[in-house]
This record gives structure tokens, C-alpha cells and sequence, in this order.
């Protein structure tokens, strides 16, 4: 039974339509995770489904009851906001029992539920601190102790970790993952990062302008991207994308483009076959190429080094072939030099092949 | 003298001129009231002229029947203002916090009095409460009621509505100013948190709006006890004595009565008591700072 369902959502603004019908459905005690470039609707969404924005069109249930008209309060939603949203009036305490205090429940009740929920995030010495004696950290825990306090069926996180600097937001999205597996509720992450995405996620949903493009597992979505967006946009380094074209010779079959023709195996071919036209867009991860001067011409790709970017074990090299920019990760100790063409294997069966005109994968 | 404590000076050189405009029209004037304050003045004279009486221009307006119904206007004048000002500035504001069309126009409207001449607010409610003319009794009489002497039967009560209506624009635009600035995301997790409109209102927008609240009423409140122009207009501070505020009183005492002293050690009263709020005012302010201060000051700590 599926907990909270989005049936044809839709958002305007006058005559500006941002969210383009949405549908989606969230399991039981399901992480999902709303991603996407900023503009694309993801907040927006969770918006709606806090009952924070009004809804143009559509509707949506949780638990069977369709919520788009009602009151946030009438949801049984604990929100996390991006800001943190905290009132600056209260001290870490009354922040967290608001909610608790408004439904007039028993003094013990709201006493015995900051305890156990600020023993949980750590914070029982602050508990007399108003926000502002608060850092940013403690201040992001303090609101996620105001969510779980309020024993919500639902959880929504609107950007939590984006106001933290790099090293506390890796250390925060450690502690969200370890709290998920202790909190076993509905949850809905908002995030413009693919990172935070990936590590969080049950299931991913990526938008694009006001569409979903694709949702499923992080596995599933970094293994099968359903289009070119959604490719470009999971992975870092991002994919490299080469305009490509199917030719023949003889009975062999190639992939053809500026600076490299690659020589398709059985699988591949069969692949192909799905093409709408012979252009193609080709897509090939960063980590599968593979730095291998031995391999033939014919599978691989001579890649000319412009820049190399150092980031410990691994490092990023920006490469030119005949204009078109590609990105590979290779082994640190791996002797190159700038200027310098190498060449790389490319793995076939790790490529990706997309419609030059839809833009949607291929086989 | 060496370059560097020449240096040091410069500054201050270039504040003189500041300074010394500053002694001339702020201090001197200033000092010459509290000067005359301890003597027996005049107008007739010239300061040197009148002889010097101590204390006892204090002592006779602390004995003075008139001086402490004055004082008495004055404070029921200026709290009761005030206070429905508060109430209806800040009621408004929290009705007319919201994205209406056409809300910048009735904005505007909202603010016109503030920026009528006092004198002129006097002489257009002095028109309105007129017995036979005035706009009240004209209306009262057309249902069938009978007409009401306003400014003899309840004058302080009619000066009271003037300046209600002149000043609680004032505290509207301020509040809305507030209200405006609030962190929105504090008010939208209320929501979610389950707070209705009231609740809201009780709980997060008042308590986060109190320091400016605060700092307004007391700039209002400083402002209520210097009022003359619109009662001078309206009642010349009668009948009897029931509208004679605190700044009318030293005008009669000082132009009337001819007895400068008097006038300015009642001046010098005044004086001491706006100070207070001052002082009030500019230490809520510098406490908040402190609070501020001590905050930053924790997180460092732990840093």
C-alpha cells in the first residue's frame, strides 16, 4: 500500500505552469529523495506536500486521504527547513516542543519526549541556548529535533544540509543516514545534490523543469539513466557525451565520430539496432575509461591532456579530442605529463547511447 | 611638535567646527533654561537683571495644585494615547500583513495623517466636534440622537481621539515594517507545527516583533508628553484645566503668568522625565546588543 501517492500535480503561477503533472508514489517508511538542478520543481513539490503552497491542479493522498486542501496541521507532517527555520525567541527546549505545547499534551509527556529526542542528537547541554547561541550544526540538529519530536507519520527535509560548510554537511548527512535507520518513517529529501542523493536514497527521483525524469534505486538510476539529463547529472565527474555516428563497413559495424571510430562487439550492434537514426549521442562515464597505450585504435579514444586535477588517490584529467572536451579519472601515480596524448580503452559494455533528438537512452 | 601626535590631532581639528555649532545651539540654550530656573525672572528683564532664588521656583511648582493636575493630564493624555495607538497600529498591521491588490494604495491612505500639520489636525477636529456644524452632531442629530458639546463635556476625551488618529499610522507603518521582516520560514514551520492564525500571532509574531514594538512606544510615548499644537488648537487646554497638558501650561506660566523661573523649572521637569524614556529606550537597544554580543561570543567559544 503505498503511503503517499502525487496524482497529476500540477503547480502555476498565473499562466506560468512549473510543475508539469507530476506522478509519484512513496512506499512505507520509504527514503525517497526529490533531486534536481534549482528551478526544477523539487522544493516546489515538497512545498505541496506540506500544504506550504496551494495546489493548482491534481492531488495528493497520504494514506488514501486526499490532503491538498487541507491545513498543514491537518497533514501529520514534521518539516526540516533549509534555513532551519528555528523561532529565535525559544530556547533549544520550547523550540523543540511547540508543536507539543500547542497540542496542550501533559507537562511529563513533552518533558520525558525533549529528553529522549535531545539524547538522540546530542544536544541535552543546549537545551536552555536560544538559537542564536547556537552554530550551524547544533542549530540544523536543533530542527530536526523539532521534526522528530512531533511523532509524524511523515518526514520532509527541504534542503537541510546546504547552509553547512563541506566538511559539517558530510559529517550531517553520516548522522541523517544513521538517524534514518533508527527512524523508520516516510521521508522526503529535497536536495540539489546528486551526492547527498546517492548516499541517502531508498529511491531517487530526478526532476528536470517541472518533470520527473526518471526514479528508482541510486544503483538503477546511475546504471540505467533513462535519458541524457538524468546521466549527466548523477556522477561526479559528470558523463562525457560525444556526437556519434553509426557507419558500416562490410559487416562490421562502428561508432564514428571526431578524432575516434570504435569497433562494435555483438551486444553493442544489437543495441543499436534500437536507433531511431544513425546520429547518436554516445555516453561514456569518466571511470570506464581505462589509460592503456596498448589497446588497438579501434577501442579507444586518443584524448589530449589539457588539465589534470589532483584530488588525492584519484585524479581528474581534462582532455581535448579534436575539440570535443572529456573527462577521465585515472590513478594518481599514473606518469603524464600536460600536452601529452594518451590513449584509452573504452569498456563497451559500460557505454551509454542516447537519441541525438529525444535525448532518451537507447537499448 | 612631532608629525605623529600632529597626526593624532587631526581629527579632532576637523571636528571642532562641529563641535563648537554643537556647544552654541544645543548646550547654551540648554544651559541658560536651568540657569533661569533658579531665578526669580521677568520677561521684563534681562537674566543678569533677576535675582537669584535657589531652589524655590522647585519648591512652588512641587506645592502647586495646578502644576500636579497638569501633570496628571499630561500622563493620562500621553499613556492613554499610546496605548490604543499600539493596539490599533499594531492590530492593523497584523490584518494588513498580506499580498491584496491594490494594498500599496490603501497602504498610503493608512499613512496621510501622520503627515498633516498638527496645527492643521487641531483645526480639522476642532471643525468636526463643532456643537452645531461639526460633523459628529450633524450625523447624531440626523438619526434622531441628541447632539453632544464634545470639547466642554468630554474634551480630553476628543483630544485624545485626534491624536489617536493622527499617530497610530505611525506605529501601523512601523509594525508592518516588522511584520514584513520577520524570517518567513519561522512562521511556515509554525504552521506545520500546527499553530492556527491566532496562535501564530500570540506565539511568533509578537514575541519576535517586541524590540521594535517596544522602541516604538517609547519614541511615541516621548512624543505624547511634548504634545501642545493640536489641544492648543482644539481647547487652549480648558475647560477649566482638563486638556492643559504639561507643554501648555509652561507656555501660559511663561507668557500669561510672567514668571520665566517658573516656566523654565517646569521645563527643566519635563526635561528630566523624557530623559528617562531616553535612557530606557537607548538601554533596551544597547542591552539587546550585549545579548547579541554574548551569543557570538558562546559559539566562538566552542569553535
Amino acid at each position: 500500500m503505498p503511503k503517499i501517492k502525487l496524482e497529476n500535480l500540477t503547480k502555476r503561477y498565473g499562466s506560468l505552469e512549473v510543475l508539469h503533472s507530476i506522478n509519484l508514489e512513496m512506499e512505507d517508511a520509504e527514503f525517497t529523495v526529490l533531486v534536481g538542478p534549482s528551478g526544477c520543481g523539487k522544493s516546489t513539490t515538497l512545498r505541496m506536500i506540506a500544504g506550504l503552497e496551494s495546489v493548482s491542479s491534481g492531488e495528493i493522498f497520504i494514506d488514501d486521504r486526499a490532503v491538498s486542501r487541507l491545513e498543514p496541521k491537518e497533514r501529520d507532517l514534521a518539516m526540516v527547513f533549509q534555513d532551519y527555520a528555528l523561532y529565535p525567541h525559544m530556547d533549544v527546549a520550547k523550540n523543540m516542543s511547540f508543536a507539543l505545547r500547542l497540542q496542550k499534551r501533559p507537562k511529563k509527556e513533552i518533558e520525558d519526549k525533549i529528553q529522549e529526542v535531545s539524547e538522540m542528537l546530542g544536544l541535552t547541554d543546549y537545551l536552555h541556548r536560544k538559537p542564536a547561541e547556537l552554530s550551524g550544526g547544533q542549530r540544523q540538529r536543533v530542527a530536526m529535533g523539532r521534526a522528530l519530536t512531533r511523532n509524524s507519520s511523515t518526514f520532509l527535509f527541504d534542503e537541510p544540509l546546504s547552509n553547512l560548510d563541506a566538511k559539517l554537511r558530510t559529517q550531517m548527512r553520516a548522522e541523517l543516514a544513521m538517524l534514518r535507520q533508527r527512524v523508520q518513517k516516510n521521508m522526503i529529501y529535497v536536495t540539489h545534490d546528486q551526492i547527498e542523493a546517492m548516499t541517502l536514497a531508498d529511491k531517487i527521483v530526478v526532476m528536470h523543469s517541472g518533470h520527473i525524469q526518471q526514479q528508482g534505486t541510486p544503483e538503477e538510476l546511475f546504471k540505467k539513466p533513462a535519458n541524457k539529463f538524468v546521466a549527466g547529472f548523477l556522477g561526479t565527474p559528470p558523463m562525457n557525451f560525444l556526437d556519434t555516428t553509426i557507419t558500416q563497413s562490410g559487416d562490421q559495424h562502428y561508432l564514428e565520430g571526431n578524432g575516434f571510430r570504435l569497433l562494435c562487439d555483438h551486444t553493442t550492434e544489437k543495441r543499436l539496432s534500437f536507433a531511431d537514426s544513425k546520429e547518436i549521442v554516445l555516453g561514456i562515464r569518466p571511470s570506464d575509461l581505462y589509460f592503456d597505450s596498448d589497446a588497438p585504435a579501434e577501442s579507444a579514444i586518443d584524448i589530449n591532456v589539457v588539465l589534470s586535477e589532483y584530488i588525492g588517490a584519484q585524479s581528474v584529467l581534462i582532455g581535448d579530442c579534436n575539440g570535443q572536451k572529456l573527462m577521465v579519472e585515472l590513478k594518481s601515480e599514473t606518469p603524464i605529463a600536460l600536452g601529452q596524448t594518451l590513449r584509452f580503452r573504452v569498456n563497451l559494455d559500460a557505454i551509454h547511447i542516447f537519441s541525438k533528438s529525444t535525448e532518451l537512452a537507447i537499448g | 611638535m612631532s608629525t605623529a601626535s600632529l597626526n593624532r590631532l587631526t581629527p579632532y581639528l576637523f571636528l571642532a567646527p562641529a563641535a563648537v555649532i554643537m556647544a552654541l545651539a544645543l548646550l547654551y540654550p540648554l544651559g541658560y533654561m536651568v540657569y533661569g530656573s533658579f531665578r526669580d525672572w521677568d520677561p521684563s528683564q534681562s537674566l543678569g537683571e533677576s535675582t537669584f532664588v535657589g531652589l524655590s521656583n522647585y519648591v512652588s511648582i512641587w506645592g502647586d495644585p495646578n502644576f500636579h493636575e497638569s501633570m496628571a493630564v499630561t500622563l493620562k493624555f500621553a499613556f492613554t494615547v499610546v496605548g490604543i495607538e499600539m493596539l490599533i497600529g499594531v492590530g492593523l498591521a497584523l490584518l494588513l500583513d498580506r499580498k491584496l491588490r491594490g494594498m500599496s494604495i490603501l497602504r498610503t491612505l493608512f499613512i496621510l495623517p501622520m503627515m498633516i500639520a498638527p496645527v492643521v489636525v487641531g483645526l480639522i477636529w476642532r471643525y468636526m466636534y463643532h456643537p452645531t456644524l461639526g460633523v459628529f452632531n450633524r450625523s447624531l442629530k440626523s438619526v434622531g440622537m441628541e447632539s453632544v458639546d464634545w470639547l466642554s463635556q468630554h474634551a480630553l476625551l476628543s483630544v485624545i481621539i485626534a491624536d489617536i488618529w493622527q499617530w497610530t499610522p505611525f506605529i501601523f507603518i512601523l509594525s508592518l515594517a516588522a511584520l514584513q521582516s520577520l524570517p518567513q520560514s519561522a512562521l511556515e514551520a509554525s504552521r506545520i507545527d500546527g499553530a492556527t492564525g491566532w496562535q501564530q500571532i500570540v506565539y511568533i509574531k509578537l514575541p519576535l516583533m517586541m524590540p521594535v514594538l517596544i522602541v516604538t512606544g517609547l519614541l511615541r510615548l516621548i512624543d505624547a508628553f511634548k504634545v501642545l499644537e493640536v489641544i492648543l488648537v482644539m481647547t487652549e487646554g480648558g475647560p477649566g484645566l482638563s486638556t492643559e497638558i504639561l507643554a501648555l501650561r509652561i507656555s501660559r506660566t511663561a507668557t500669561e503668568f510672567r514668571e520665566l523661573g517658573v516656566a523654565a523649572a517646569m521645563s527643566n521637569f519635563l526635561l528630566l522625565l523624557l530623559l528617562f524614556f531616553t535612557i530606557m529606550m537607548l538601554s533596551y537597544n544597547r542591552w539587546q546588543e550585549y545579548r547579541a554580543l554574548k551569543a557570538r561570543r558562546l559559539i566562538e567559544e566552542e569553535l
